[in-house]
């Protein structure tokens, strides 16, 4: 066990609170070994993130946990693509009690489409990662 | 380094700190587990006869987690394989474990046909399953087909509790009803359930909380939290040993907070990113060689009060 892994162990430690987080608690030593090993794949993020793909018009692009553009303005009548590209599965899901949109749990390489009708600010979700948000602002 | 920071993380009343466990690691190698004993986390080796003492007398299940069948990205071509291979590892155990806990995302989106090779593969156990379900497995239709499924007989909401072993377990859904920018969620119906429900028990008895999602402000840029879990929390404090098992984010975490141990769970399917590094808490792809050693089993064995709890990865 050399000194290294040692310093490795203590500075995700020290990452770790500084974030605000309890620290990782290594299971074996082999764990905390491979998650080290692992933390050179974490640097340049997961292999998913690659390049950036760019949206068409009236489509929104999900990639890197994010929907983009965030905020799309399209004229009422529009047809609204979103296509997933992102390494894990998403959903479009409107906000609200009964949202006028919502996808089925999108895979990697699946898309949904809505048509918008009326004019108005439309926000959506992923329900599966809440913390991805976007608007469709319809003119 | 600073001795301080780490022992943040451990009880008082003379537990080691996190330096001295990691020091203690660092020499020990590949034998040293991770314990947790009566709320306080304690490493112990293995072949000292401490590790086949833990369990006498009492009882032991296990804990798995984030099998995700239905996977099917570079991080792990075959989840039904590494879910076999955690099923398996299970069956080698020198104590026969009473009953298996799974802490969600069973499927990865609650697709019909991947409930049933996540039941089918379970089967082969040979354990009772209790399971709860992760955000994944509810995304359709707010969970009933997950519930309707797996937790047969379970009420409305799909919370429930029981006691085994001495223990009281308690299974909570924090995956229902998720909001925009939000984090876990349980609800005041659950909350007063749950209240009512510990309501008259001893303080002595052992608590173990399930529920999918960290029941802690994990890393709340990513939903890794629970937005009521203080509401829910307040309930189990009373108890001398509480322990709480959490899955969702593919490794393994700890907080100890007064009497009350949290801990997340290794993934049987792929391992995700450290807080924050990264866009995002996706799949992260890892050697192939490495995978196993990502991926994991929790053993937890009761003695009286004391929960013992020891993390094995597929890898070694």
């Amino acid at each position: 066990m050399s000194w290294n892994r040692h310093r490795l162990v203590g500075a995700a430690a020290i990452a770790a609170v500084a974030l605000g987080i309890a620290a990782p608690a290594p299971a074996r030593a082999e764990y905390a070994t491979h998650d080290m090993s692992g933390m050179d794949h974490m640097a340049p993020a997961p292999a998913t993130a690659a390049a950036t793909p760019v949206a068409g018009p009236n489509q929104v692009i999900i990639n890197n946990f994010a929907f983009g553009p965030t905020t799309l303005t399209v004229k009422a009548g529009t047809t609204v693509t979103w296509v997933n590209k992102d390494g894990d599965a998403h959903t479009v899901t409107g906000v609200g009690a009964k949202p006028l949109f919502g996808s089925q749990p999108l895979d990697t390489g699946d898309s949904f489409s809505f048509t918008f009708e009326k004019p108005g600010s439309y926000a959506y979700f992923c329900k599966i990662h809440p913390s991805m948000k976007g608007t469709v602002n319809v003119q | 380094m600073d001795d301080t920071e780490f022992d943040r993380n451990s009880a008082p009343g003379g537990a080691p700190s996190r330096r001295k466990l990691l020091r203690c690691m660092a020499w020990a190698g590949a034998g040293t587990l991770w314990s947790v004993v009566g709320g306080v986390p304690t490493p112990f080796s293995l072949g000292t006869g401490e590790a086949q003492a833990a369990p006498a007398g009492g009882f032991a299940f296990v804990q798995i987690s984030d099998s995700h069948i239905g996977f099917h990205g570079d991080a792990n071509p075959d989840p039904n394989g590494t879910l076999t291979t955690a099923l398996q590892r299970i069956a080698t155990l020198p104590q026969k474990p009473a009953m298996i806990v799974h802490t969600g995302d069973v499927s990865h989106l609650a697709k019909p046909e991947q409930f049933d090779a996540a039941e089918q593969l379970m089967k082969t156990a040979k354990l009772p399953v209790h399971y709860i379900p992760g955000e994944h497995d509810t995304l359709v239709d707010d969970g009933k087909p997950f519930f309707a499924r797996f937790n047969p007989g379970v009420k409305t909401g799909g919370w429930y509790s029981f006691d085994q072993g001495g223990v009281h377990f308690v299974a909570l859904v924090n995956v229902v009803g998720l909001q925009a920018g939000g984090l876990g969620h349980l609800g005041d119906e659950q909350i007063e359930w749950l209240e009512h429900d510990l309501k008259g028990r001893s303080a002595s008895t052992p608590i173990v909380v399930m529920a999918h999602m960290p029941m802690w402000s994990l890393y709340p840029q990513w939903g890794w939290g629970t937005d009521d879990a203080d509401k829910a929390l307040a309930y189990v404090k009373r108890f001398g040993s509480v322990t709480v098992l959490n899955g969702h984010i593919h490794q393994v975490v700890q907080k100890v907070e007064g009497h009350v141990t949290f801990q997340t769970a290794l993934s049987t399917a792929y391992p995700q990113p450290t807080a924050g590094q990264g866009p995002g808490p996706g799949p992260l792809k890892v050697p192939t060689e490495k995978l196993a050693g990502m991926l994991g089993v929790r053993e937890v064995a009761v003695t009286g009060h004391a929960v013992h709890l020891a993390d094995t990865t597929l890898g070694t």
